[in-house]
């Protein structure tokens, strides 16, 4: 049971010590059992913040796998699988950032969930097991499974604690999903099977594999994870998962869940596929900008808060892989920031969309209005996430969305990736996506909380945020201040990852034109 | 009879006279006291299980001048057989009480019925084939129509009588045509022929075909299945889990025994075929699934999507590297099946009431929330079928598409991946009214019935995230096929 003691097999499967306790528990102890899943999750926190900075095993500065837990798991004939973890600095944020939503999701959950609590907290914490497994496994098929456990808690989360129309969305988000990963699940087999090994950095190190069939299998991989992300115009499944999920999930639906998507194109795709990469970087770059403007659009016509937010994940979604796909150091590094950024922020906002409507019950833009002068802490703190996610200078939205501009305007260049296929418009009009951004949110904010008071403000005796849904938001806060103002800590994380996952592009690149 | 060809059948000795045994001394027993028939004939089984691992390790030469063997590929099965006996023996027990079609019989006839299956693991000889095969499909034949006077019982068992004997008559035709080909029934005999070319290979390719019509009904696939979901519906749900599982294993085995042994030289021809049967299945099995608001009926087809599944096992056929991986692969996702297959039977038994009550989807609606442990076991049966983690059915399931793979057919891998989300959508159904919706279902607890529910979840969630004796095992056990 040595894999067991890995700092990282200890990080994955911290919570299901939790959901041990939990069964134990009766259902009728509320509070013993929301402490018990949130202690736990603060735990796991804990945990992966000493294997990461004080255990002294991960050294920042080296760009390869660390934390490595190699074990053989199936190992007969024709078989060679393994138990792989590793965590290197294109999942350090990630993983950090699953294990620091959980404890916020669960904490937003105390009021707000108070029917079947244990069935709630057990499936929550398996979710994050799953989470993690999926950041931190190396071995293709350890990954898959991770991949596909997610689904079965999420589920259960939209279809029991969802809004009215739960059983629809959860079953439009399980089929969807399955739908692109199961495509995967042959790609993997197909490399498992000519690689005669599963493990990724001994595939990504052969590297054998002749042009087109890459293309296949790069399809195939990003059938998964494009829906997943969602990329448009495959996501269709997103919104309503959004909104009918209870705002713990959506918490965690788009702060976690959907960076499953982007993280797999770029821990398997980009290292696996290079030239395939490289080929298909033009469409994906265009689709992406097409999810940015649309989902901006879309969002600005929405009548429902949560509706809106959720389209506006599509479009933040869309400058992550802008990003990633202009294939440089600035659009990857941004990336993977817009990928945290998009968590805190998008995050919160759910979050602070979630506390609304336990006091209102409706999400209803217009009949909201005049809010501020009621609750101030409340619009307030809407007002700097809101500004956040619209990419603020000094919030950490900027900072994200400028360094994958600056990443894509690159690759428009000369040997860029996106050189030929108007990669200037590329970048152009993620910049328009940008103002949209600004007017949607700010369009949202004046419609709650400007203006006249609406039918609900009159009606209703709203209450400002209470201590324990500040206490909520403040660890957000606080990050989406640092990374704004300061940011170099986060980059000097994933920067030498970085370096080596791009290595093989300049070749390539250079090959090319 | 020498000692090897003792040895050699010394399981099915025991188990047949054990079975005739208990014929009679069920008539010693008066009628409330059945318990005890169920009681010995378990331990039958467990005994025949006891003696079948314990000669696992040795080695025997083939028995009755090499009709029948005793190697790793039938010690698998049988035991995998004489599981399914066991399983069948603790769903039915207090579900014949509770419907009152508690008669003695019941229990021997399913012993008989697993004789012929392990006999069917054992035959290398299309005579001992055939013999097995109606071994096995009389006792359940009977078994199918137990509940009369209900007519949809007595159709069930016509009908399955019918379309099984129409369907033992292609095997019966093959047979001939083989032994015409080459002059012998035994399979070894059969692969000499063909290797020397000896054997008249267009009639030897069409009595294979025949065979393969006629194992094509027992296992159900397209477009031989048409009996299914009638008879799966119109038998007493006890005897639709045994044969839902037995059956179709005892099918598959005597499929992988035939196909794989005597008629490689004829995979060539054939192996497009078995492809195209697999596709069928799976796509038939799986939308017809979709339409279906009986739970009966909605499993009779998934268990006809299944077979589709394990007859892709056969997609590398003619490919010797792959091969052995592909039945190994059949025969682990057999195992997946059967506990997944034989965990939901379970549950519909206990949510069944007289007169066919509780047998509608909607009738599952809360179970999740009344009966937490048993709405959770059957969502793992549910996850298992569709091939999800952390599920045996996952693990089967890759193994499988792998075969595919590596056999190169891509499109079978693709239609078997496309066909599991469809598989999911009706899957899904189940659990969405378990956990998703309210209402107030009707359990009978019983504990035989229970315990064979959750060691058959639990055994589904643990072998998958240990699966590597099975995998071993299985290995082991095709070895002796090539």
């Amino acid at each position: 049971m040595n894999f067991l003691l890995e700092p990282l097999s200890i990080v994955t499967f911290s919570p299901l010590l939790g959901v041990l306790v939990l069964l134990f528990l009766k259902s009728e102890q509320k509070a013993a059992l929301r402490w018990t899943a949130l202690v736990t999750s603060l735990i796991t926190f804990l945990i992966s913040l000493w294997a990461f900075f004080f255990s002294g095993l991960y050294n920042p500065a080296n760009g390869g796998l660390q934390l490595v837990a190699k074990y053989n798991w199936i190992n007969v004939a024709g078989w060679d699988i393994r138990y792989y973890l590793a965590a290197d600095g294109l999942s350090i944020l990630l993983i950090l950032l699953t294990t620091f939503l959980t404890p916020i999701a669960i904490l937003s959950t105390w009021t707000a969930v108070e029917e079947r609590v244990k069935d709630f907290m057990l499936f929550f914490l398996l979710l994050e097991v799953g989470m993690i497994g999926v950041f931190v496994a190396q071995d293709l098929f350890l990954f898959y499974i991770f991949w596909e456990f997610t689904l079965i808690p999420m589920y259960f989360l939209i279809g029991i604690w969802g809004g009215p129309n739960r059983l629809y969305a959860a079953v439009k988000f399980f089929l969807y999903t399955m739908a692109g990963s199961i495509l995967m699940l042959l790609a993997i087999l197909w490399l498992g099977i000519n690689g005669g090994t599963f493990s990724v950095p001994d595939l990504v190190a052969q590297g054998n594999i002749p042009a087109d069939t890459q293309l296949w299998l790069f399809i195939a991989f990003a059938a998964a994870f494009a829906i997943k992300v969602p990329m448009w115009p495959l996501h269709s499944w997103l919104p309503d998962a959004h909104v009918e999920a209870p705002t713990a999930g959506s918490v965690i639906l788009a702060g976690v869940l959907l960076k499953m998507g982007t993280y797999g194109f770029l821990r398997f795709n980009l290292p696996l596929f290079p030239e395939a990469s490289v080929q298909a970087a033009p469409v994906i770059g265009w689709l992406a900008v097409i999810g940015i403007l649309y989902g901006a659009a879309v969002s600005f016509y929405q009548k429902d808060v949560k509706k809106l937010v959720a389209y506006s994940s599509v479009s933040h979604l869309g400058f992550v892989m802008l990003g990633m796909f202009a294939l440089n150091a600035q659009g990857v590094a941004g990336a993977i920031l817009q990928m945290v950024n998009h968590g805190l922020s998008t995050g919160a906002l759910f979050l602070l969309v979630g506390m609304i409507y336990e006091q209102t019950h409706t999400r209803d833009l217009p009949v909201y209005g005049g809010l501020w002068k009621i609750t101030p802490i409340f619009g307030t703190l809407t007002l700097i996430v809101g500004l956040s996610s619209m990419g603020l200078p000094g919030l950490n939205g900027f900072v994200g969305e400028f360094t994958i501009l600056l990443g894509a305007f690159g690759a428009g260049m000369k040997d860029g990736v996106f050189a030929g296929a108007g990669g200037f418009w590329l970048a152009g009009l993620a910049a328009v996506g940008v103002i949209l951004a600004a007017i949607y949110i700010l369009y949202m904010f004046q419609k709650m909380f400007l203006g006249p008071a609406g039918e609900i403000t009159k009606h209703h005796d709203l209450k400002d945020l209470n201590w324990r849904e500040i206490l909520t938001l403040l660890p957000l806060l606080v990050f989406i201040f640092w990374i704004g103002l300061y940011p170099k800590p986060f980059f000097d994380l994933m920067m030498p990852a970085i370096e080596n996952l791009l290595m093989p592009f300049q070749a390539i690149l250079m090959a090319a034109h | 009879m020498t000692q090897t060809d003792f040895s050699t059948i010394l399981p099915v000795t025991i188990l047949t006279a054990w079975a005739s045994l208990l014929l009679l001394a069920d008539l010693f027993l008066p009628r409330e006291q059945k318990g005890w028939t169920a009681l010995l004939a378990a331990l039958g089984l467990a005994l025949t299980m006891g003696i079948t691992l314990a000669q696992s390790g040795q080695e025997f030469a083939p028995g009755f001048g090499g009709m029948i063997v005793r190697d790793g590929f039938s010690t698998f099965l049988n035991v995998l057989f004489l599981l399914i006996g066991l399983l069948g023996i603790a769903v039915s027990h207090g579900y014949n009480h509770r419907m009152g079609i508690e008669r003695g019989e019941y229990y021997p006839l399913m012993l008989f019925s697993v004789v012929g299956m392990m006999l069917m693991a054992q035959a290398t000889d299309l005579i001992v084939v055939f013999l097995a095969l109606e071994l096995l499909s009389f006792p359940l034949y009977v078994m199918a129509a137990f509940a009369y006077p209900k007519p949809q019982s007595e159709e069930a068992g016509l009908k399955y009588f019918l379309l099984g004997a129409f369907s033992s008559g292609f095997v019966v035709y093959g047979i001939a045509l083989a032994f015409g080909a080459t002059g012998s029934t035994d399979l070894a005999y059969i692969l000499a022929a063909v290797s020397t070319g000896a054997a008249s290979l267009p009639l030897l390719t069409a009595g294979a075909g025949l065979i393969l019509v006629g194992f094509g009904f027992k296992v159900a696939a397209v477009p031989f299945h048409m009996w299914t979901p009638d008879v799966y519906q119109g038998a007493p749900t006890s005897v639709t889990a045994f044969m839902a599982a037995g059956a179709k294993a005892a099918g598959f085995a005597a499929l992988l025994r035939v196909f794989g042994m005597a008629f490689p030289a004829l995979a060539a021809d054939l192996a497009p075929l078995m492809a195209i049967l697999a596709a069928l299945t799976m796509i038939l099995g799986n939308l017809v699934a979709v339409a279906q608001t009986d739970m009966k009926r909605m499993l009779a087809y998934s268990s006809i999507a299944q077979a589709g599944y394990i007859l892709m096992a056969f997609a590398p056929f003619d490919n010797e590297a792959a091969r052995t991986m592909a039945v190994a692969g059949g025969l682990f996702y057999l195992v997946a099946y059967t506990l997944a297959s034989f965990g939901s039977w379970g549950v519909v038994i206990a949510l069944e009431r007289a007169e066919d009550k509780g047998l509608q989807i909607t009738d599952y609606n809360g179970l999740g929330r009344k009966y937490p442990l048993l709405g959770a076991a059957m969502a793992v049966f549910m996850l298992s079928l569709i091939g999800l983690p952390p599920t045996l059915g996952l693990i089967g399931k890759i193994y499988l598409f792998r075969a595919a793979l590596e056999g190169g057919l891509v499109w079978l891998a693709i239609v078997g991946a496309l066909t599991s989300i469809v598989s999911a959508f009706y899957y899904l159904r189940v659990v969405v009214n378990m956990f998703m919706r309210e209402g107030q279902p009707q359990v009978e607890r019983e504990w035989w019935l229970e315990f064979a529910i959750g060691a058959v979840a639990i055994g589904t969630i643990i072998v998958s995230l240990w699966p590597f004796p099975l995998f071993d095992w299985a290995q082991q056990a095709v070895m002796v096929l090539f």
